[in-house]
């Protein structure tokens, strides 16, 4: 027979979980129940308060029913206050008397916190946690016509879904930049914001108020920081929960500084015959808003009445999955990856507002947390994973994709439906996508010209690829990282294994480390590699049947096999002379010239031969090689700068030229362009550069993976303030860091795109140096920088390598005869087959 | 019995670059010479018109194999043409006229139709 007696203080969600445990156990036989309840009703599910107003009564709310606690023998108090506690005679007292307790259990719960604002009592106020509160709002909302909320978190938008099932004009006042900013990141807050001011609830982020006076409009007028206002009806704070110590206070428990009934791991308090669960204990300084945990800490309570030795609450995953105003939220573990290392995966469908945001470990094996808003079907698997610290499969991201229509979800890309949004920034479709493959293009690039798609911030990139990999597998387009059939590598893999193996031939590299013989995909490549590695000159033996055409003959072939002649002309500066020495030499070999983009000349339609004998006139007047041929440095436009300008801050043209001498003769995946800029007016162009420099008051100001031609993009701001040796430094770095690790042929602005943390990461690498290479890139141009050499000058003055310019080899003299002029505007040119029509 | 060709002397050993090509003129027009030092024989003669741009350039291709193939890319336009069989592998009715070539001693020697000698188409 019961001959000790268990008192619950509490009769909430967490009060009644701990009943229904422990009515459940041996223990129950032991213990006479008590339960007080300061609420007039039984214990209800308050995570779904807001139904309450669209149609739920409390009886489909209740957690229990009142036969229950009869059957189980529990002696219900509703209505009931505990006024005090007294430990030393084990008795609580309340408004109808004393009662003896052997265990004391505290399921208290919590109160709403109303931020310290002036007119905060006036009676068009609410809190938002009891029914009793509920029936206060709905009485309150009669006859009006908006009210607002204040608090944009998990309980704030439950209210706002109740002010709105009331008929009113919801408003959510947040004084954070997001909604829900403890579960919720900021594009995760966004998207929540889209879906539920879509279904007419207005989201006011970023203000504190300051007072709520009468209105004019309406009851009342609420003022915010920033001096804005917003006039309503009535007003409901939900500005987080404080936990409800009073009556441990009141006997001396241990409370923690901010509040929470200090409980160990048996949810034991400072005084071992009574004890703490739910919102009101205090765990390891933790407070538990969520009824998970209290759950737990319920059941571990219950063990621990039972004797249980073992049973220990040991903190709780606070993970949530709910649905609010109808939107899914999720939140798992490290949603915001404080994790070191962590990395992101997201998925964002702007259109149909779902916004997936996974956090994976430093080595892509494991999740560690995520965001979900819009759609929770992903929540199960995800908790598992990370939960259990499964192991991740291949492609991680296929765990956020969204499910194939009906049934299991599957995985992998296939699984995203057509409609689904891959790149936000421009709207496209992996219908879009698909549209485009089947109009012909055959890899990620040639899909990223066609739709835009991952242009915009890149963040798509990763997931682009992804379903550009799929569909061109499923058309039976083999997709690979492979640079050619010569080698199963990347370029980058190729450029680590030349550095590392310290490689100085093509034909070493193909023979320990590919198959065949090379083609014209990967021979250019390592040539460009190995220029990079070992500076040697890109005419030695070794190294001239690697390169293409136009770097084997240091010039640019034109359509009719003759070829065009840029010398370097380092920020478009130009004296007299020299322009006077161009001119004689494109009379006398009667080239036909033009200004280039890039501020230099180029002069078009030297022959084969003539090229070396071009090129020793113009070394001898002081030029030098322009390399416009090359994948490496093209020019750096500048703009006169203060020498001049009267709104010039900076030397830019100084600057350009010193960038230009500096990077010369630079092998890289691609050609590189640079501008620099000498006031904010920005008129040498440089945000369309690969690396662009503004001039400000304080230094220069650096753009980086900027681009003009077919696909334009904005250059990123880098870094702010630059002195000249910051810059340098900094330019150092970023270029070095390209030329390792881009693919063949990928400009920066694409190698941005597609670069995994995009231009954060590249800043952690180069400005924080989170690699610990930042010396080694620094220390690897300065060696090209001190190895440079005029291509030119060294071809010139090398009989052997002369002997490479003859047209043909056994006839000097002879005239390629498809090499026919006419003249146009004063200027030679090529005569075209459209030409010989008859006028 | 009477041989409508003959083997001309281009050029010498010297002139050629090893997996790249050279141009020559013959009473036939330009031939291009590929110097593929591994391969058995290890001269190739196409023509050195590249058929897609009417210039003559391909000598100055990249050379390579495809597939086991040897192959040179065209420097304009980057198709990519068989060394022993002037195929074009991009384009099935496109091919480039081939010649036999064979080094005696220190001579290339090109295999050109008789009675034209170099001189005359010259």
């Amino acid at each position: 027979m019961s001959n000790k007696t268990l008192i619950v203080i509490g009769n909430g969600m967490v009060g009644h979980h701990f009943l229904e445990q422990f009515a459940a156990s041996p223990a129950a036989d032991d213990y006479n129940v008590i339960v007080f309840g300061e609420e007039k009703q039984l214990a209800y599910d308050r995570v779904h308060l807001s139904e309450y107003f669209s149609g739920s009564t409390h009886a489909d709310l209740a957690m229990g029913t009142a036969d229950w606690y009869t059957e189980n023998n529990i002696d219900l108090h509703l209505h009931e206050q505990v006024a005090g506690i007294d430990r030393e005679a084990r008795t609580v007292t309340t408004a109808k008397g004393n009662y003896q307790y052997d265990e004391l259990v505290l399921a208290t719960g919590s109160y709403p916190f109303v931020p310290p604002i002036d007119g905060k009592d006036n009676d068009n106020c609410f809190v938002y946690r009891t029914l009793d509160d509920l029936d206060a709002i709905r009485a309150c909302a009669a006859g009006a016509k908006t009210g607002v909320v204040v608090g944009g978190g998990l309980l704030g938008l439950e209210a706002a879904n109740a002010l709105k099932s009331l008929g009113l004009d919801a408003h959510v006042v947040e004084f954070a930049p997001r909604l829900m900013p403890v579960q919720l990141d900021e594009d995760g807050g966004a998207v929540l914001r889209n879906k539920i001011e879509e279904l007419g609830v207005q989201v006011h982020n970023e203000k504190a108020t300051t007072g709520i006076v009468d209105g004019e409009d309406c009851r009342l007028r609420m003022n915010f920081s920033d001096d804005d206002f917003l006039e309503t009806d009535l007003i409901v704070f939900s500005a987080g929960i404080r936990p409800q110590d009073a009556l441990a206070r009141l006997c001396e428990l241990d409370i923690g500084e901010r509040g929470g009934i200090v409980v160990d791991n048996q949810c034991t308090t400072s005084d071992p015959h009574i004890h703490a669960i739910g919102e009101c204990a205090l765990w390891n300084k933790q407070i538990f808003g969520l009824v998970a945990p209290g759950y737990t800490m319920a059941r571990t309570l219950s063990a621990v009445l039972n004797g249980d030795g073992e049973a220990a609450f040991t903190g709780a995953d606070m993970s949530t999955k709910l649905k609010l105003l109808g939107v899914d939220v999720g939140s798992i573990g490290d949603a915001h990856a404080n994790t070191p290392g962590a990395r992101n995966i997201r998925f964002n469908d702007e259109k149909a507002g779902h916004y997936r945001r996974m956090v994976v470990s430093e080595d892509g094996k494991k999740v560690l947390g995520a965001i979900l808003v819009g759609d929770n079907s992903h929540y199960d698997t995800l908790l598992q994973y990370a939960l259990n610290g499964i192991d991740l499969p291949e492609n991680p991201e296929s765990l956020i994709l969204p499910e194939s229509q009906g049934g299991a979800p599957t995985l992998g890309p296939d699984a995203l439906p057509d409609t689904a949004q891959i790149c936000s920034c421009h709207n496209v479709s992996k219908g879009d996508i698909c549209c485009s493959i089947d109009a012909g293009a055959t890899d990620l690039g040639a899909v990223k010209g066609e739709t835009k798609a991952s242009s915009g911030c890149g963040g798509c990139a990763a997931l682009l690829k992804n379903v550009v990999d799929s569909e061109l597998e499923k058309r039976g387009v083999e997709v690979s990282k492979d640079i050619c059939e010569h080698f199963p590598y990347s370029r980058q893999d190729l450029f680590n294994i030349v550095k590392v193996n310290g490689i100085r031939t093509f034909r070493t590299l193909i023979e320990q480390h590919g198959s065949g013989h090379g083609c014209d995909i990967c021979k250019p490549a390592v040539g460009s590699i190995l220029a990079t590695c070992w500076n040697e000159h890109i005419l030695a033996t070794d190294h001239v049947p690697l390169q293409d055409t136009n770097d084997t003959f240091m010039a640019n072939m034109q359509k009719n096999g003759t070829y065009s002649i840029v010398p370097r002309v380092p920020g478009g500066e130009i004296t007299p002379d020299k322009l006077i020495v161009l001119g004689e030499v494109a009379k006398e070999y009667n080239l036909y010239t033009k200004i280039t983009g890039g501020q230099r000349v180029d002069l078009f339609g030297a022959t084969l031969s003539e090229l070396p004998e071009i090129w020793e006139k113009l070394i001898a007047a002081g030029f030098e090689t322009g390399h416009a041929y090359g994948k490496s440095l093209r020019t750096v436009k500048s703009c006169v700068g203060n020498t001049w300008c009267r709104y010039g801050v900076q030397d830019s043209t100084g600057m350009a030229i010193f960038l230009e001498d500096r990077y010369k003769g630079l092998r890289a995946p691609h050609k590189v362009k640079m501008g620099v800029s000498g006031c904010t007016r920005e008129c040498a162009e440089a945000q369309s550069k690969d690396i662009g420099v503004i001039a400000t008051e304080n230094g220069w100001n650096l753009y980086v993976c900027g681009n003009g031609g077919m696909r334009p993009r904005h250059a990123d701001l880098f870094a702010t303030d630059l002195d000249d040796e910051q810059l340098i430094k900094t330019i150092d770095r970023v270029l070095m860091f390209y030329v390792r690790t881009a693919d063949r042929l990928q400009r920066t602005s694409v190698w941005m795109e597609n670069m995994e943390g995009g231009l954060d990461y590249l800043k952690e690498v180069v400005l924080e140096n989170s690699l610990g290479i930042g010396e080694e890139l620094e220390q690897h141009m300065a060696d090209l920088v001190g190895t440079y050499q005029c291509e030119w000058k060294t071809a010139v003055e090398d009989p052997e390598k002369r002997k490479r310019f003859r047209e043909f080899v056994n006839a000097p003299e002879k005239k390629d005869p498809v090499q026919v002029w006419t003249t146009e505007r004063d200027q030679r040119r090529p005569l075209l087959e459209t030409d010989a029509e008859p006028a | 019995m009477r041989t409508t060709s003959q083997w001309d002397i281009v050029c010498t050993v010297d002139d050629l670059v090893p997996e790249s090509g050279i141009a020559v003129w013959t009473p036939e027009g330009p031939v291009a010479i590929f110097y593929i030092p591994h391969r058995l024989p290890a001269l190739f003669a196409i023509s050195h018109t590249d058929p897609f741009s009417g210039a003559n350039v391909l000598a100055r291709g990249i050379t390579g194999d495809l597939k086991g193939e040897p192959v040179v890319a065209s420097p304009l336009y980057k198709q990519h043409f068989n060394l022993v069989t002037g195929q074009c592998l991009e384009d099935d009715s496109v091919k480039v006229r081939t010649y036999r070539v064979l080094l005696d001693g220190k001579a290339v020697r090109l295999e050109v139709s008789k009675a034209k000698t170099l001189v005359e188409a010259a």
